[in-house]
């Protein structure tokens, strides 16, 4: 049916004897009424997204005509290179991307290293360290924004790439996964590892990381994903506009009601600018987003 | 199954340090911080506390606004999942056929999921725009009713749900599909064969092997509504008009970081909290549905 096997794999492998695959099905009136629907699903969906292109690819005076004008004009570079400009695009779009890269290795690296300790060492208080790490599950930063905005700012860290990744780095989902994998992994590794004379670094780096290729892959999607749309927490911590993050810097471009001129050609040139990334992260990797969705809810 | 393990004193100590710091410091501290805190008033600089007992969440329960933004937080994420749940199931009812390409299906209605809120909303807020926006101007062939999601709370309620709908769906439809592609073909087959039609088919065999999927999805979705959709109120709505969107962790963050009323928002917190725990609860039964299944 597909090249994709992430989703597709383990109940078709065993279930499924090969004749049925690769059978020739008679054209159905029932297939075609499906994909019909499903087609008008899709259109439905991108129909949002269409309309914000054709929108940032305007001039003003199209972007309020009446009736609303649904075809892309000629007008794209120009709305581009203004949003770039007034946004100061560059800068914002460097400071997102540190906040999702630093703050999804972090995640990975811290996560990978306690899961580690918790499935191959027996060390006091090690229930106790796996509760603390679950227990975050339940504080999500909206909860406690007024106290942890004050932590922050007794170290010291407002408005500072440190105060935007680090308090972002505990997770208990990439530690659930970890541990999740190394608990599948045969004990006979670990006892040959030890043969040879291997340390527990020894064996992290030169076993379970390489074995855990695609767990990380598919986590670091995922959680770029959440790094790169982070709002809340960029929003309060940062005052200066060098400190900024796309998804926060765009505001000013909404043109609200009554006291500007209606550039919203320019605010959705600038949209544009900022989805893309994600947005081409989970269209080129879409086999290790949807092995890192799935994966992380288990 | 017992484990093979390292034998270290230090070194597993040292492996959990980064995570436990972190967590201490930035999770379990100002957590606990806000339940102190919501006990005591404080002025607006924050120089002199006084504590008060329960006051702070005597005051929240007999007040209105907050009333109202506890209401707005419920109709919001109840809609925000409905809409986005449901559609999600009327997708994996259509792929029941198994028609050829439904991972390229797949593919077409993902991508939303990687826009953040606050643009989703930006956009949505143009399609409604009263003046200029498509939405309001094809309405206006089918009724005279003028939809100003500026003057009309509901309009504006609307537009938020349906905005944040838009990125939860394709995750919606992932989630479904992978639960629809595992059921063996073979069993849907047998169906069919019994004479069992499309729509029975659905109704007594796919959709019970997709409920738990469905509940999970359910959690996820309230889960995300009452705590992820601060940027999407944020950015397009402000509460307004008139409190109309005006969620739980927005008046939080309202009354706390713009009014500085510390106090009441630390006992928002709290109550938030309590939500999150119940929430994530109901989200850990699914696992062990799971489990059993």
């Amino acid at each position: 049916m597909s090249g994709d096997g992430v989703l597709a794999a383990p109940a078709r492998t065993v279930a499924v004897p090969a004749a049925l695959e690769t059978r020739r099905t008679p054209f159905s009136w029932t297939g075609l009424v499906v994909h019909l629907l499903l087609l008008a699903c899709v259109a439905l969906i991108a129909f949002p997204l269409y309309y914000a292109f054709i929108i940032s690819t305007q001039t003003v005076d199209q972007v309020i005509a009446r009736p609303p004008v649904l075809r892309p004009a000629g007008h794209a570079v120009q709305n581009y290179v203004d949003a770039w400009t007034r946004a100061h695009m560059g800068r914002l779009l460097w400071n997102s991307a540190i906040v999702a890269i630093v703050s999804a290795v972090g995640k990975i690296v811290i996560s990978m290293l306690s899961a580690f300790a918790i499935v191959y060492f027996n060390f006091r208080g090690r229930a106790l360290c796996f509760w603390l790490i679950f227990v975050t599950l339940m504080l999500p930063v909206e909860v406690r924004i007024m106290s942890t905005y004050e932590v922050i700012g007794n170290l010291g860290w407002l408005d500072s790439y440190a105060g935007l990744t680090v308090p972002l780095m505990a997770s208990a989902t990439a530690t659930f996964l970890f541990r999740q994998f190394y608990l599948t992994i045969p004990n006979e590794m670990v006892e040959a590892a030890q043969l040879d004379g291997a340390g527990p670094m020894r064996f992290l780096w030169s076993f379970l990381m390489p074995l855990s290729w695609a767990n990380i892959a598919a986590l670091f999607v995922v959680l770029f994903i959440f790094g790169w749309n982070q709002y809340l927490w960029p929003l309060m911590i940062t005052n200066t506009e060098a400190m900024r993050v796309v998804v926060i810097g765009l505001q000013d471009l909404i043109p609200r009601t009554g006291t500007h001129i209606p550039e919203w050609n320019i605010m959705m040139a600038a949209a544009m600018i900022a989805l893309l990334p994600p947005v081409a992260v989970i269209l080129f990797m879409q086999r290790w987003f949807v092995k890192g969705l799935v994966e992380t809810e288990k | 199954m017992k484990r093979s393990v390292f034998k270290n004193r230090g070194l597993p100590y040292l492996l959990v340090l980064p995570q436990v710091v972190v967590t201490l410091v930035f999770f379990f501290w100002p957590a606990f911080e806000s339940l102190r805190l919501s006990f005591f008033r404080s002025s607006a600089f924050g120089d002199k506390v006084v504590f008060i007992g329960l006051e702070n969440f005597q005051k929240l329960l007999v007040s209105s606004d907050y009333y109202q933004s506890v209401v707005n937080s419920f109709i919001f994420a109840f809609g925000v999942t409905a809409l986005g749940v449901g559609a999600g199931l009327f997708v994996a009812a259509l792929a029941t056929q198994r028609v050829r390409g439904l991972v390229a299906y797949r593919t077409a209605v993902l991508w939303p999921y990687g826009i953040a809120p606050p643009i989703a909303g930006i956009i949505f807020l143009f399609i409604f725009h009263p003046s200029y926006g498509v939405l309001p101007y094809w309405l206006s062939f089918v009724t005279a009713y003028e939809f100003n999601w500026l003057l009309q709370g509901w309009v504006a309620m609307a537009l938020v749900i349906i905005a944040t709908a838009w990125t939860l769906v394709g995750y919606n439809i992932a989630f479904f599909l992978a639960g629809l592609l595992a059921i063996p073909t073979s069993v849907i087959e047998a169906a069919s064969v019994d004479g069992a039609g499309a729509i029975r088919r659905f109704r007594l065999i796919v959709f019970p092997l997709l409920a738990p999927i469905t509940f999970y999805l359910v959690v996820v979705n309230l889960i995300f509504s009452f705590f992820g959709s601060f940027g999407m109120i944020h950015a397009v709505t402000q509460g307004g008009p008139g409190g109309a969107t005006e969620i739980m962790v927005f008046k939080l963050y309202k009354d706390g970081f713009i009014g500085l009323n510390l106090g009441s928002s630390a006992a928002q917190s709290v109550i938030l909290m309590l939500v999150v725990i119940g929430l994530t609860a109901l989200q850990f039964r699914f696992v062990e549905k799971r489990i059993t299944y």
